[in-house]
Parts: structure tokens; C-alpha cells; sequence
């Protein structure tokens, strides 16, 4: 088999591609450890996520325990964030309530990132009318101001915690495939894909081989910023009783109880709120971090 | 200018056709018979029969979608479940009071917002800088229905300088209206400050510092003007998170807005009101967006938008 000197600058082309990516990806993770608002706002993500994992070692109490004998007790040494309505402890209910939140976080931003990447990549890479489609369903979707996509969809799919997922993640992917859409334009201009497709290589695996890595920044910096707006959006939901439903300690759920406590108990619904804010805050802070390591200019 | 208007006008149609066709769709997967929820436990057969033939429910999809839409353009958007009151009567109730709420709380993200950035951009990485820019950030993170809350809880129940609930005063429209704005004030904030910085750096601002114009003139004559112009895009999309986060400040302080009608029709499985509440609340948020465009036009002379 003889390989001609086309196919040959075809593959050195990829394979210089393939160092700068690896370069790239390099100097990006050693500016997150030296952005201390990204450094910040990681601790605080893995502490919430550790939290997940340690509620049942570190929870006190049964989140789901009703003991009226308690009921809305202050903070105090045995119940550091006090009882709720039910006497169920409070902290344990927010440690076991981390699963809950952060879980809807993760699972509707996937969701939407998942929608969002595929329509993105089709639509930039295409081009022409494909792109004009897409990008028109876009457009619609985002003129739906704020949560107002997502309550129209759980009106139709009835209030849960699963279809406040999916709302929340159908109201992520516009924005995961516009960026997306941006960047496949931009990258499938470059030479070296035109390389890859002179050594045989389909539609298929220059889109999800080729182009995908090389996006894949701006989706992750999307993803955190996404995941502070998801998790807000989904505590708001429940909040308003469309989301988990009671007794499920969710912290959204949590607050609403609190709600109607407020000038006895104000505890029940800071404590929850409080938690979200933190999460929410941490969330910011590492994708505003992850913004700046990856676009220096954009450190204003 | 009028040309560039009439482009745009154009240009929103076939979103508005998108919009009414999402909503038609989601409304269309609803679980149940309308005509059985309409007529009422212990309704005859003939009169569900009836009562789907008169709302055209045996149609086909199509069908029933341009009926749906030239009701929705002569301005019916159907009866209420519930009451079988017509929704747009309950819209035209509802709608001046979330305008009001959203009116107010946009005021207080332009004013808290230009003024905190300003104060950041005037002396960048100082003590004032960093702090503004701190609380910005927290501001942003603050979930409104808990901000909410809190404020109720200090200045309402505490200090009892505020009502708890309800819109029957100016006193009433302060808690939930800062409550809607301080999100958004916190982006403008953000945004002032990035633009402002950017501004500062330009050729012109160094000419007017060369010939010796003052510190504060620099700043609101010349760079603040053009600094502006991001910042007018940005309130512009914080409208319509504004307008969304109405369903939660409105459920907070109890407020009859369209979000809560919404919220409560949800509830209540009134769907033609959410459907209602939703088209309507999008439609605004998608004109408004038009007027953010020709304001961006006005304040930008440069930028050919056609």
C-alpha cells in the first residue's frame, strides 16, 4: 500500500492538531489552580457533592422521621439547625435534601446539554437550511422569558421532581446549541478538518471525533454557569409546589414549608435557602473562573 | 430607522407563530379530555359529545391549531376552565400589575446596578471595587423567592416598616420590586464594569484625560455614554428572566399577577389559562426585545443593523 504525500501532510496536520489540543487543555487547567475565584468556587462544589455521598454517616437524625414532640424547636446542641412543623430535624433533612438538589442540577443539565450539543454540532456543521431550521426552533424557544418555558411543560406533564428535570433541562438546550453551533462553525473552517475528510473519514466522525473535542471548553464553562441557573430554577419550581412533593426534604420543598412558618420559625426557610445560595454561589464562582482561564480578555 | 423597525417587525412573525405553536403543542400532551373536565363530573356522554364538537376538539391537529391561532390574533384566547370566564378578561385584570412589578423592579436593576458598577470601574481592584463586585456576585446567587423572605421577615415582621403581602400601595410594590430587581442589578452591575474598563482604555478617553478634562467628566460625558451601550442589551434580557421570576415574587408576596395565575391555574389544571398567562407573558418579552433592538439602533448610530 502506498500512502501519498497529500495523505501524509493530512495526518501530520491532524496530528499537530491533536498536540495543540493536548497543550491547550494543559495551560487551561493550570490557569483554573492559579484563578482563585475558580479554586474558591471547586472546594465548594466537591464539599456539596461530598456531602451527598456522607449524609448518611454525618445526618444525625431520620430526614423522614415525624416526632411532634419536637416540632419547631430553635437551633440548639441537639438540633443545630432546629425542627421543622413535624419535628423532623432540619439538618438532617438538608444533608439528605444535597442529593435531591444537586442531583435535579446535574441530571437537567445534562439533559439539556445533551439536546443542545447534538443540535449545535448538526446545525453548524450542515450549515444552509439545516441551520436555519434549528436555529428558528431556537429562536422561539428562547422567546420564552425565564422559567416560563419550563412551567408550561410541567402544566402539561403534571409536578414532580422528574418533570421539573426535564423542564428545566428543555429550557438549557437553546443556549448549550447556540454556543455550540458558534464554535462548530468556527472549527470546521480550520484546515486540518479538511485533512480528515481527504483521508476518507464521514460526516459522523468529524463531528463527533473531531469537532466535539476541540468545543469542548466553552460547553464545560456553559455547563457550570447553566448548573447555578438549573439548580435555582429547579428549587424554584418545588418552591412553588410543581417539584418534589412533601415529605421529600428538596431544598426548594423545604423552603416553601418554611414559608408559612416565617414569623415563628424563620429557621426552616433560612437554613435551606441559605444552602442553595452557597451551592449556587459556588457554581458562579468556578464558571466565572473557568471563563477567565479560558478567555483572559474576558478578566475585566 | 422606520425601515430598520419594519424589518424587525417582520422578522418577530414567525417567532410569534413559533410561540403560539409550542404552546398549542405542550398543551396538546395534557393527560385528560377538556370536554370532560369542562362539563363537569356526572356529565352525560351526548354532552361531552357536544360540547367537543363545540370546541372543535374532534378536528384534526392542524385544524384545531388555526382555529387556535385566529382566535388568539382577534384576541380570544378561550374561557377559563374553572369559571368558563374568558381568559383574556382575567389577563387584562392581572397583566397591570405584573407590568407595574416588573416596571419597578427594572428601575431598581438599572439605577443599583449603573451606580454599583460605576463606583467599580472609577478606581478597578480597589477596596470599593472588590467589595461591589463581591456582593454582585452573591446578588446573583441569591435564590429571589428566599431574598424574599428574608426582606419580609426584616422589614415587614421585625421592623414592621413594610406590608407582609398583597399590591393595594406604593408601600406594597418596594419589598417584592427590590426583591425582582437585585438579581438583575447585580448582572447590570457586572456589566457596567466590564464595559466601563473597556471604555477607559480606548484612544479617545486618553485624548480627553491629555487635555485635561476632569476625572468626573471623563467619566459621565464620555465614557459612560458609550459604555452604556452593552449594558442596554443586557437589561434587555434581564427583562425576561425579570418577567419569568414574576411567578415566584408574585407567589411570595401574594401578588394577583399573571404569575400566580399561572402558578394557581397549574395547580388547578385550568389549562387554557396557563396556556393564556404564558402566550401572553412571551408575546411581551418578545416585543420588548424589539424595543431593546431600536434602543441598542438609537444609542449605537455606528453599528448598521440592517
Amino acid at each position: 500500500m502506498t500512502i501519498n504525500s497529500a495523505e501524509v501532510e493530512s495526518v501530520n496536520l491532524i496530528l499537530a492538531r491533536k498536540k495543540l489540543r493536548r497543550e491547550k487543555w494543559k495551560t487551561f487547567f493550570s490557569s483554573i489552580g492559579k484563578n482563585k475565584a475558580a479554586v474558591v468556587g471547586g472546594v465548594i462544589i466537591l464539599l456539596y457533592i461530598s456531602l451527598t455521598f456522607l449524609a448518611p454517616i454525618l445526618a444525625p437524625y431520620d430526614p423522614y422521621e415525624i416526632n411532634l414532640q419536637d416540632k419547631l424547636q430553635s437551633p440548639s446542641l441537639a438540633h443545630w439547625m432546629g425542627t421543622d412543623d413535624k419535628g423532623r430535624d432540619i439538618l438532617s433533612r438538608i444533608l439528605y435534601g444535597s442529593r435531591l438538589s444537586l442531583g435535579v442540577g446535574f441530571s437537567s443539565v445534562a439533559f439539556g446539554a445533551f439536546f443542545g450539543i447534538v443540535l449545535g454540532l448538526i446545525a453548524g456543521y450542515y450549515g444552509k437550511w439545516v441551520d436555519t431550521i434549528i436555529s428558528r426552533c431556537l429562536d422561539v424557544m428562547l422567546a420564552f422569558p425565564g422559567i416560563l418555558l419550563a412551567l408550561a411543560i410541567i402544566s402539561a406533564l403534571g409536578p414532580s421532581l422528574i418533570n421539573v428535570t426535564i423542564a428545566v433541562g428543555v429550557f438549557s438546550i437553546p443556549l448549550f446549541a447556540r454556543i455550540v453551533r458558534g464554535s462548530t462553525m468556527e472549527v470546521k473552517k480550520l484546515e486540518y478538518i479538511d485533512a480528515i475528510r481527504t483521508l476518507g473519514a464521514n460526516d459522523f466522525i468529524i463531528i463527533f471525533r473531531h469537532i466535539l473535542p476541540n468545543i469542548l471548553s466553552p460547553i464545560i464553562v456553559q455547563g457550570s454557569l447553566r448548573l447555578a441557573t438549573a439548580i435555582l430554577s429547579a428549587a424554584g419550581l418545588s418552591f412553588l409546589g410543581l417539584g418534589a412533593q412533601p415529605p421529600s426534604p428538596e431544598w426548594g420543598a423545604m423552603l416553601s414549608s418554611g414559608r408559612d412558618f416565617i414569623f415563628s420559625a424563620p429557621y426552616m426557610a433560612i437554613f435551606p435557602g441559605l444552602m442553595i445560595a452557597i451551592l449556587v454561589l459556588g457554581f458562579n464562582l468556578f464558571g466565572d473562573g473557568l471563563r477567565d482561564a479560558l478567555d483572559p480578555r474576558s478578566k475585566k | 430607522m422606520f425601515l430598520f423597525i419594519l424589518k424587525r417587525l417582520v422578522q418577530i412573525v414567525p417567532v410569534i407563530l413559533g410561540v403560539t405553536l409550542v404552546v398549542f403543542l405542550i398543551m396538546q400532551m395534557v393527560p385528560g379530555d377538556p370536554a370532560v373536565i369542562m362539563a363537569g363530573e356526572g356529565a352525560s356522554k351526548e354532552t361531552i359529545n357536544e360540547l367537543r364538537e363545540d370546541l372543535g376538539l374532534n378536528r384534526p391537529l392542524h385544524e384545531q391549531y388555526l382555529s387556535y391561532i385566529g382566535n388568539v390574533f382577534q384576541g380570544d384566547l378561550g374561557n377559563s376552565l374553572k369559571n368558563n370566564q374568558p381568559v383574556m378578561d382575567e389577563i387584562m385584570v392581572r397583566l397591570p400589575i405584573t407590568m407595574e412589578l416588573a416596571f419597578f423592579s427594572i428601575m431598581i436593576t438599572i439605577v443599583l446596578g449603573l451606580i454599583a458598577g460605576i463606583i467599580s470601574a472609577v478606581r478597578p481592584y480597589s477596596f470599593s471595587d472588590i467589595s461591589v463586585m463581591v456582593v454582585a456576585l452573591i446578588g446573583i446567587s441569591l435564590p429571589s423567592f428566599w431574598l424574599g423572605l428574608l426582606l419580609m421577615y426584616v422589614f415587614s415582621v421585625k421592623l414592621q416598616w413594610l406590608p407582609v403581602a398583597g399590591w393595594d400601595s406604593t408601600a406594597h410594590i418596594i419589598l417584592p420590586a427590590i426583591t425582582l430587581g437585585a438579581g438583575g442589578a447585580a448582572i447590570v452591575a457586572r456589566m457596567t464594569r466590564s464595559s466601563m474598563l473597556e471604555v477607559v482604555g480606548q484612544d479617545y478617553i486618553r485624548t480627553a484625560k491629555a487635555k485635561g478634562l476632569k476625572g468626573h467628566v471623563i467619566i459621565y460625558k464620555h465614557a459612560l455614554r458609550n459604555a452604556l451601550i452593552p449594558v442596554i442589551t443586557v437589561v434587555g434580557l434581564q427583562f425576561g428572566s425579570l418577567l419569568g421570576g414574576t411567578v415566584l415574587v408574585e407567589s411570595v408576596f401574594a401578588i394577583n399577577g399573571i404569575g400566580r395565575m399561572i402558578v394557581d391555574s397549574i395547580r388547578t389544571r385550568d389549562i387554557p389559562m396557563v396556556q393564556g398567562g404564558v402566550l401572553v407573558a412571551s408575546l411581551v418579552f418578545v416585543f420588548v426585545n424589539l424595543l431593546v433592538d431600536v434602543m441598542y439602533r438609537v444609542f449605537n448610530k455606528r453599528i448598521d443593523l440592517n
